[in-house]
């Protein structure tokens, strides 16, 4: 046990003063320069606004975008465990490393079809629960009761805990002995069930975790979509005779939708980026029976030292998403009206 | 006005509802709640269990012979108080750099119809749909270059710039929404752009910067990820590489776990509680008006 001393407070706080001086230094020469070239120089008319954006520029530069290209670069080398200082860059190598994501098991079994198959799965099913769920909570919560504000709290609890701890937690819920999950099983007359052990069933609890973890988000999102579409709208349809499910499907529906399409689409991109609950609760075992695309480029990266064929692995999983989600944008009018 | 009308609404949906409904959506309400709490309140009922208890298959909430000792061994016994200091000066380091470079890119998307402005906008969005972990291995291997390996720097580094787009997209909707005549009165007073924009639009977005503030330093404060892969000597684990290590060692350490849990939720739990609202309009990026 290492005890948190003075010494080592002094010591963090001077490593992290020392690094913002540099930064403000930083800034302060580039803005200087910026100041002459585009102002004194070019009597720029945008100057101002440049500049501002300038250290936000920079850093996304190189946080950002030199990563991303620096990635690309990478899957062009042989770069791994033997290889992290001398390796080679050539065209060979990258058609080595793409073909190697779709032809050869990208850890030890499972191949990359498979793992996007899953993905796939794994994301429409989280998804569809988290968006039934959270607007079957919502429409709940969307009238005058009792002890709403007590229900909505409480309801947002598993949104609102660190993810980590969550997942963290829900792992020790699922042993087999000791885990509440098959201890209620059992009271209730049931078998328990080996959730960590059988590749299905940890599939199974993974997806528990996450609808778990997800409909709050989407209960908070469209609770204050249902709650912004003014009653008039239902009053002039029940004065026509309208059903229930009428006015939901021809008043509810069309006006949630520029509340649920951001929604959904981040929802989509956030779970088929989910690392933390596969991780932590099932590390993608048993027998990479719950990796999922972004786990296994994890694994083959930081666990099996395939730097060139994680990069080419990576920039393939980006492609994917990327199509989605424009193809998405386009058909559903997306974003519209937040660039104004 | 709108006074009458909502209580109009309020005196009608409620007698809609029959006595029956009304306590099926109440009994619905009451079962969702406990599913959400349930894992929580477990995590808690651990937290309290005596060594000898550990591993036991009671399911009551307060545990026989209950005591605090796991919060004891966490904080005496443990790295724990390191770790959080680490998650600590790193996520306040972070959130500092990358606020300033939010707060002045934002300004000048709000109030700039600058060439590139669009594009620049739609590529901030866009790079909210990288995968996660795809500039890990860059980052990974740009940090063990320049010798950042294990470092608060190398750590600070990485995560400076990774909530820059969502604070931009908060930030630049708020600043949208205060009038510009106000800098403009500034500026005819004789102040310049940058005056009035640090006099006037900085403390008038305090809680914007607050809640972008918050999100940056939630974002480092809960990160695995990139503290799995940057840290590898455990006087520098961030908590939630160290909770993991924890958990690692279930059958001795559920309970110290589980007390860690507790000591970092609740506050939490609570500062979320306290911001939800501005979190989900700004995840939505004003598609929710209330």
């Amino acid at each position: 046990m290492i005890p948190l001393t003075w010494e080592i407070v002094a010591r963090g706080l001077t490593e992290i003063g020392r690094l913002l001086g540099i930064i403000a230094a930083t800034v302060v020469i580039l803005e200087t320069l910026a100041y002459l070239i585009l102002y004194r120089l070019l009597r720029y008319k945008y100057a101002l606004p440049f500049m501002l954006l300038l250290p936000a520029l920079v850093g996304v530069m190189l946080l950002i975008i030199y990563p991303f290209g620096f990635n690309i670069y990478l899957a062009f080398s042989n770069m791994n465990m033997f290889r992290f200082k001398d390796f080679s860059v050539g065209l060979s190598y990258a058609v080595t490393n793409f073909l190697d994501v779709f032809r050869l098991p990208v850890l030890q079994k499972v191949t990359f079809f498979q793992l996007l198959g899953r993905t796939v799965l794994w994301t429409a099913v989280n998804v569809t629960c988290h968006v039934l769920g959270g607007l079957g909570l919502a429409i709940l919560l969307n009238r005058p009761m009792r002890g709403k504000g007590i229900y909505r709290t409480l309801l947002v609890v598993p949104w609102a805990l660190p993810q980590v701890i969550a997942a963290l937690a829900w792992r020790g819920e699922f042993h087999y002995q000791y885990g509440f999950v098959n201890l209620l099983l059992q009271r209730m007359g049931l078998s328990p069930v080996q959730w960590l052990s059988d590749p299905k069933w940890a599939f199974v609890a993974v997806v528990l975790v996450n609808v778990w973890l997800g409909i709050p988000f989407m209960m908070v999102v469209l609770l204050g979509g249902l709650q912004s579409i003014s009653q008039e709208y239902y009053d002039a349809a029940q004065i026509d005779g309208a059903s229930g499910w009428q006015q939901f499907r021809s008043i509810t529906m069309p006006l949630l939708k520029p509340v649920l399409t951001p929604a959904v689409i981040l929802g989509v991109v956030w779970t088929f980026n989910n690392f933390n609950v596969i991780y932590l609760v099932t590390r993608g075992g048993p027998m990479e029976g719950t990796d999922l695309l972004v786990t296994s480029m994890f694994k083959a990266v930081f666990e099996f030292y395939r730097y060139g064929f994680g990069a080419a692995y990576a920039l393939v999983i980006f492609v994917f998403l990327f199509i989605f989600s424009a193809v998405y944008l386009r058909l559903s009018g997306g974003f519209k009206g937040a660039w104004e | 006005m709108m006074r009458t009308a909502s209580k109009r609404r309020v005196f009608r949906k409620a007698r809609g509802d029959s006595p029956a409904k009304r306590a099926l959506i109440h009994a619905v309400l009451i079962v969702a709640c406990v599913m959400a709490v349930y894992p929580f309140l477990r995590v808690i009922s651990v937290s309290l269990r005596p060594g000898s208890q550990l591993l036991s298959t009671n399911l009551a909430f307060i545990p026989p012979g209950a005591s605090f000792e796991n919060y004891r061994a966490l904080i005496f016994d443990r790295d724990f108080t390191i770790w959080l200091w680490n998650s600590l000066i790193v996520s306040a380091a972070s959130v500092l750099v990358g606020l300033m470079l939010a707060a002045t890119a934002a300004y000048a998307f709000s109030r700039w119809k600058f060439p590139g402005r669009r594009q620049g906008l739609l590529f901030l969005l866009t790079t909210q749909m990288i995968p996660a972990g795809m500039l890990l291995l860059p980052i990974y291997i740009m940090v063990v270059r320049l010798k950042l390996f294990n470092t608060y720097t190398g750590m600070a580094i990485a995560y400076s710039v990774g909530s820059v787009p969502f604070s931009t997209w908060i930030l630049k909707g708020y600043y949208d929404t205060i009038p510009r005549e106000l800098e403009e009165a500034a500026l005819v007073d004789g102040a310049s752009p940058l005056m009035a924009f640090w006099r006037i639009v900085i403390p008038l977005s305090t809680p914007a910067l607050a809640i972008a503030g918050l999100f940056g330093f939630m974002t480092a404060w809960n990160d695995y990820m990139m503290a799995r892969v940057m840290l590898q000597k455990a006087n520098m684990f961030t908590w939630p590489v160290g909770f993991q290590k924890l958990m690692d060692q279930f059958q001795t350490a559920w309970g110290q776990f589980a007390a860690a849990s507790v000591l970092v939720a609740i506050p939490a739990l609570a500062l979320f509680l306290y911001s939800s609202k501005w979190l989900v309009s700004g995840m939505t990026l004003g598609g929710v008006k209330e």
